[in-house]
C-alpha cells in the first residue's frame, strides 16, 4: 500500500504527458462521395497534395463561402453571385458588386469542380487551380473589391475564425492562402449527378420519345454535333472544360482567352460550360445575352457569326448553323431538361 | 526419416534457383515511342496551328487547330508485351506525343508494330475513363467506342473564303439502316521493320501530316470536309491514305 500513492502520482504524471501530445487536432478526412456515373467513367476528381479535403475544412469554407466578412465592405458573400437555387450561378445577366458595380460577364454555375481536370476556371481560363479562382473575386474591384491583407486581420480578430483554422489547418494564425484553401475544399465537395438522365444511364429512369430523339440530335454530327465540346452518355460532366469561339460575334468586344494569352487565334474563345441544370442557370453565354434555352439553340442552328478564330467544329458557318428543323429543336430542349438535377440544388449539405 | 528431409530441402533449392532462372532468360527493359509530325519533311508542332501555311495534295490551302490521334496494341516480335489495352491519345497541343512501353524484351533484333486508333476487340464503348475524360468518344449511333483521330482545321474554299474541316476518323459505320448499323475495323496496323534496342531506347515515329490527303487518294477539302463520321465512304478513304503516314525515325539511346 506504501507503493500505492506513489503509482498513482506516476499514472497522473504519465496521462498529463500525453494528453499535451493531444493538443494537436487532426483534423478528419472528408469522404468525397463520388456519384456512380463518375466514377465509372471519368479519371480520379483533382484534390491537391497540399489542400485535402477534410470535414473542419469543408465546413470552415462553406461558412466562408457565405460570409460577407470577404469583401472589401463586408456587404457581400460569394453566395451573392453564385445562389444555390440557381446552381450556384446567378439570374442577372451581369452580377453587381459590393460597390454597386456590374461586370461584363454572367456568373459561372459551380458544380463538379474537380472534375476540370486542366484547372483552368473562370469564363477566360484566367485562374489555374481553384484555389487560385477563389481569390479572384474577393480582390477584384468590380467583385467584392476586398483588400486581403484586411480581411485576414478582420478574420484573425475575429471571435470564432482563430478557433475554426486552427482545427481545419492546425494554425490560428489567418492567411489569405488558408482562406482559398478552405473556399476551395467546400467548392469540391460542390457536385451535382442525379438528373433524369443521370437516372437514366443507371437504369433508374426512362426517357420520353421527345428526349430520345433530342439526345440523338445532340449526339449526330449532322445535327447538333454537341456531343464534341458538351460531353456525352460517356462524359457525365456535360462539358469539356476547353476554350472555344462558338461563333457568337463577328468582332469581339470582350476578347475571352485572347486577352489572357496574348495570342490573336485564342480570341472569342470562352470556356464550355456545363450542360447541367439549365432551368437554373439563365441566362447563357459568357455574357449571358441569351435568356432562354430556345435562344441557345437557335444561335447554333441559324445564327453563328464568322470570325477568324471561330472553332472548326462550329458548322455551316456560311448559312449560319447547321439548320435544325422546329422539332428536332424542341426535342433537343427536352433533351436538355434532363440533366436537370433538382436534388442539386436542394441539398442541405449546401445551404446556408 | 531423414532422406525425406534432405529430399524436400534439395528440392527447395532446386525451385528457388527456377525462379532466378526464369527472371533471367527473358529479361525485358522499357522503352520510349516519340511521335513527332511533319508535312512533308517539314517539322510540324503546336507553335504551326491556325496558319494557313500547309498546301494539300489536291492544293487546298489549310491551317491546322487541332491534331490528337490514338496510338494501341504496341507489338515487339508479334507478341504483345505489356498489357494488350496499352494505348496512348497522343496531342500535340498538349505536347503529349510519347508512350513509354513497359516489358520489351532485350533481343538484338525487335520487330515493332502499333495499332492506328483501336482494333475492334480494344474499342469498347465508355470503358477508357482517360478517354472519356477528353470526351474522345464516338456516339452509339455510329457503333460507340472511340475516335482514332480528331484533326481538324480550316481550309480556303473556292471563294477563297475560310471554311472549316473535320477529318475526324473512327471505325467505318453504314447508318443507312439505323437498325442494323453496318461496321467495319478502319484502324490499321502500322508496322515500322526491324529494330535494334537496349535499355533506355527512345524510338521516334514519324508522321508525315500531309499524307492523310494524299496517297492513295488525292483529298478534295471542297468535298469531304465535315460530318465525316457518319460517311462511311470517307472513312475508307481515311484508312488507305493512313497506311503511308507513319515512318520509323531516329533511334536513340540515353
Amino acid at each position: 500500500m506504501k507503493h500505492l500513492g506513489f503509482y498513482i502520482i506516476f499514472l497522473f504524471f504519465l496521462m498529463s504527458c500525453s494528453s499535451k501530445e493531444d493538443d494537436v487536432y487532426t483534423p478528419v478526412a472528408y469522404n468525397l462521395e463520388i456519384p456512380e456515373l463518375f466514377a465509372d467513367k471519368l479519371i480520379a476528381p483533382i484534390i491537391p497534395a497540399d489542400n485535402p479535403l477534410t470535414i473542419e475544412g469543408v465546413a470552415l469554407g462553406k461558412k466562408l463561402f457565405s460570409d460577407r466578412i470577404l469583401s472589401g465592405n463586408q456587404t457581400q458573400s460569394c453566395a451573392h453571385c453564385h445562389k444555390l437555387q440557381e446552381a450556384f450561378s446567378d439570374s442577372s445577366q451581369f452580377s453587381e458588386g459590393a460597390e454597386g458595380n456590374l461586370g461584363s460577364r454572367n456568373s459561372m454555375p459551380l458544380f463538379n469542380l474537380a472534375w476540370n481536370f486542366e484547372e483552368r476556371f473562370a469564363w477566360d481560363g484566367k485562374e489555374f487551380g481553384l484555389e487560385n479562382q477563389v481569390i479572384e473575386p474577393i480582390v477584384n474591384p468590380i467583385e467584392m473589391h476586398g483588400d486581403l491583407n484586411e480581411i485576414t486581420k478582420r478574420l484573425n480578430g475575429h471571435h470564432s475564425y482563430p478557433d475554426l483554422f486552427q482545427l481545419a489547418f492546425g494554425t490560428s494564425e489567418i492567411s489569405g492562402d488558408l482562406v482559398a484553401k478552405a473556399v476551395a475544399q467546400f467548392m469540391r465537395t460542390i457536385i451535382s449527378a442525379n438528373s433524369k438522365f443521370d437516372k437514366y444511364l443507371l437504369g433508374k429512369a426512362s426517357l420520353t420519345a421527345a428526349e430520345e430523339n433530342g439526345f440523338n440530335v445532340f449526339m449526330s454530327e449532322e445535327k447538333g454535333d454537341c456531343f464534341h465540346c458538351h460531353g456525352s452518355n460517356n462524359n457525365p460532366l456535360w462539358t469539356d472544360n476547353q476554350f472555344h469561339n462558338n461563333g457568337l460575334d463577328a468582332t469581339f468586344t470582350d476578347l475571352g482567352l485572347g486577352a489572357i494569352s496574348g495570342d490573336p487565334v485564342d480570341n472569342g474563345k470562352f470556356r464550355s460550360p456545363s450542360l447541367r441544370n439549365l432551368t437554373f442557370t439563365a441566362p447563357y453565354m459568357h455574357d449571358g445575352r441569351f435568356s432562354s434555352i430556345e435562344e441557345v439553340i437557335d444561335h447554333y442552328s441559324e445564327g453563328l457569326k464568322f470570325s477568324e478564330s471561330i472553332d472548326p467544329l462550329m458548322k455551316k458557318v456560311n448559312i449560319g448553323g447547321v439548320g435544325l428543323s422546329d422539332q428536332e429543336k424542341a426535342d433537343l430542349k427536352a433533351f436538355l431538361l434532363t440533366l436537370t438535377d433538382v436534388e442539386f440544388i436542394n441539398n442541405p449539405a449546401f445551404k446556408n | 526419416m531423414k532422406k525425406p528431409f534432405y529430399f524436400f530441402f534439395f528440392l527447395l533449392i532446386i525451385l528457388s534457383c527456377k525462379d532466378e532462372t526464369e527472371c533471367c532468360v527473358n529479361p525485358t527493359i522499357a522503352i520510349k515511342l516519340k511521335f513527332t509530325h511533319n508535312w512533308d519533311g517539314v517539322e510540324l508542332s503546336s507553335s504551326d496551328f491556325n496558319e494557313f501555311k500547309f498546301r494539300t495534295a489536291n492544293n487546298d490551302l489549310i491551317s491546322i487547330s487541332r491534331l490528337r490521334y490514338l496510338v494501341s496494341n504496341v507489338l515487339f516480335n508479334n507478341t504483345i508485351e505489356s498489357s494488350s489495352t496499352i494505348y496512348s491519345l497522343i496531342d500535340i497541343d498538349k505536347n503529349e506525343t510519347t508512350l513509354l512501353v513497359t516489358g520489351v524484351p532485350i533481343s538484338k533484333v525487335n520487330a515493332l508494330a502499333f495499332t492506328f486508333g483501336f482494333r475492334d476487340e480494344d474499342n469498347l464503348d465508355g470503358v477508357y475513363a482517360d478517354l472519356n475524360s477528353a470526351s474522345f468518344n464516338v456516339p452509339e449511333m455510329l457503333g460507340g467506342g472511340y475516335h482514332y483521330m480528331q484533326f481538324d482545321g480550316k481550309f480556303k474554299d473556292s471563294n477563297n473564303a475560310d471554311a472549316n474541316f473535320n477529318y475526324h476518323a473512327i471505325r467505318s459505320a453504314d447508318i443507312t439502316d439505323p437498325d442494323n448499323i453496318i461496321l467495319q475495323d478502319t484502324s490499321f496496323e502500322v508496322d515500322l521493320g526491324n529494330i535494334e534496342i537496349t535499355e533506355n531506347t527512345t524510338i521516334e515515329i514519324k508522321m508525315n501530316v500531309a499524307e492523310w490527303f494524299k496517297n492513295p487518294n488525292t483529298w478534295n477539302l471542297k468535298e469531304l470536309n465535315t460530318v465525316l463520321m457518319p460517311n462511311f465512304d470517307a472513312q475508307i478513304l481515311m484508312n488507305e491514305n493512313g497506311q503511308s503516314v507513319f515512318s520509323l525515325g531516329e533511334i536513340t539511346s540515353n
